[in-house]
């Protein structure tokens, strides 16, 4: 298993939002996590990221195995396409080859020398998504990922998910788009979702002993 | 690591960098101040070095904010927290990319200005030395209080009334440097607290700012 969750509680300001979340990811498969907005499907791909702690539960996973895609595509204007991808490339240990295989993967290689700032919606987002391929890692987090794609551009990100999926890696995909993956398996978040404002943790009195108990229960 | 360095230090030279910023402040201030306090050399002269170091000090401060907002804004922040590199390096090296454009530009321009402000020639190695001892206290110092802000939208206000008093004793200890190398005497001691205050927030604080941005990314 690339990725394992067990019993999972994700916190958003102080509230539980969802709970008991478990499943696991083999390598080769995809999981596509389903819900209406504002359930917390951008909170649980955070936690797995290991961006936020997880409120209860298990997340395994081999250490540097994951790469996450948010909602900003973390594209930096004043630098070329090329650029941007070499840094993370770089930041990644990936090398020079992956940067180029990648922008000729998402189909940028013709933009290589633009300025990210004259990018579309849609370029910009491929730029975004062609990072995923330089990180080198198995297990893909990927957050609303077809966002002002065009069909075109859709398509081609599917076989790129396909190729890494061949390749023995993982993907957890939180989209309400159908990505044409027909093995994929669908999670719907609906019946984790906690009741309304239930507290993160127990209710306190005072800022200051909450404060104090906190950090040492670290 | 350094391909981290490299991309701050292109992006503070690109348009809407910040290295411009600290530099023109700088200069602004040496030139008004004679203006303003008029032609006589020997008050000129008295005031030199708290003027200097003021500028220096405020020029700093200009650009702070960049330091983690612009990362945070468009994503790279978080996709940084889930790179291979520890946060407490990402902290440090964008710490030594501010003190590059500002700090050690700050340094070297600092001689002409000593001559707007008729600083007698006496003290010009000492305001050099002094600056470049002092001045990645202020960076350091600056991304601490940066990371402490990085959430909040304009923090900043809030983020220069969190930094001046801790700048108080650069500031100084640094003024004393000079006001003693133009007058002639033993200047040991304030050095020695200069370079103390530098050393101890070089130390300590990248573990603080790096544990505050992981608290604001939740």
């Amino acid at each position: 298993m690339l990725l394992t969750v067990r019993d999972l509680a994700v916190s958003r300001g102080g509230l539980i939002a969802l709970s008991k979340v478990s499943f696991a990811l083999a390598p080769g498969r995809t999981l596509v996590l389903r819900g209406a907005n504002g359930i917390g499907k951008t909170t649980l791909l955070r936690t797995i990221a290991g961006l936020q702690p997880a409120a209860a539960g298990q997340i395994e996973a081999a250490s540097e195995s994951i790469a996450y895609a948010s909602h900003a595509d973390g594209v930096k204007l004043a630098l070329s396409v090329s650029a941007n991808l070499s840094f993370w490339s770089a930041i990644f240990g990936t090398g020079k080859a992956a940067t180029a295989e990648a922008m000729q993967r998402m189909n940028l290689t013709s933009l290589a020398d633009r300025p990210a700032a004259r990018l579309s919606a849609g370029q910009k987002r491929r730029l975004g998504l062609a990072r995923m391929l330089v990180t080198g890692r198995p297990v893909w987090l990927l957050d609303e990922p077809t966002v002002s794609l065009d069909q075109e551009s859709v398509a081609l990100f599917a076989d790129v998910l396909r190729d890494h999926l061949g390749a023995g890696g993982a993907a957890l995909i939180a989209t309400h788009i159908d990505l044409g993956l027909p093995e994929a398996a669908i999670l719907d978040l609906t019946p984790y979702r906690t009741a309304p404002h239930q507290m993160a943790t127990p209710g306190f009195d005072d800022a200051f002993g909450d404060a104090f108990s906190d950090g040492a229960s670290r | 690591m350094i391909a981290l360095l490299k991309r701050d230090l292109l992006l503070s030279f690109r348009a809407g960098g910040g290295f411009g910023l600290g530099l023109a402040f700088f200069l602004l201030v040496a030139v008004l101040v004679p203006l303003g306090v008029g032609p006589e050399s020997g008050v000129l002269a008295t005031i030199a070095p708290g003027v200097l170091w003021v500028g220096a000090l405020l020029a700093c401060l200009l650009s702070l904010d960049r330091i983690f907002a612009l990362d945070y804004e468009d994503g790279s922040l978080d996709l940084l927290a889930t790179a291979p590199l520890p946060m407490e390096g990402v902290v440090a090296l964008k710490a030594v990319a501010h003190w590059l454009v500002t700090g050690l530009a700050l340094t070297l321009v600092s001689p002409l200005l000593a001559i707007l402000l008729s600083l007698p020639p006496v003290a010009w190695p000492w305001l050099m030395l002094s600056l470049a001892i002092g001045t990645p206290a202020l960076s350091v110092i600056g991304a601490f209080g940066a990371a402490l802000t990085v959430g909040i939208r304009r923090g900043g206000l809030l983020l220069s009334l969190l930094v001046l008093p801790l700048y108080l004793p650069t500031l100084i200890f640094g003024a004393e440097v000079v006001r003693r190398g133009a007058s002639g005497m033993a200047l040991t001691t304030p050095l020695a607290a200069l370079a103390a205050i530098t050393a101890g927030s070089l130390a300590l604080l990248p573990f603080a700012a790096a544990a505050a941005i992981r608290v604001n990314l939740r």
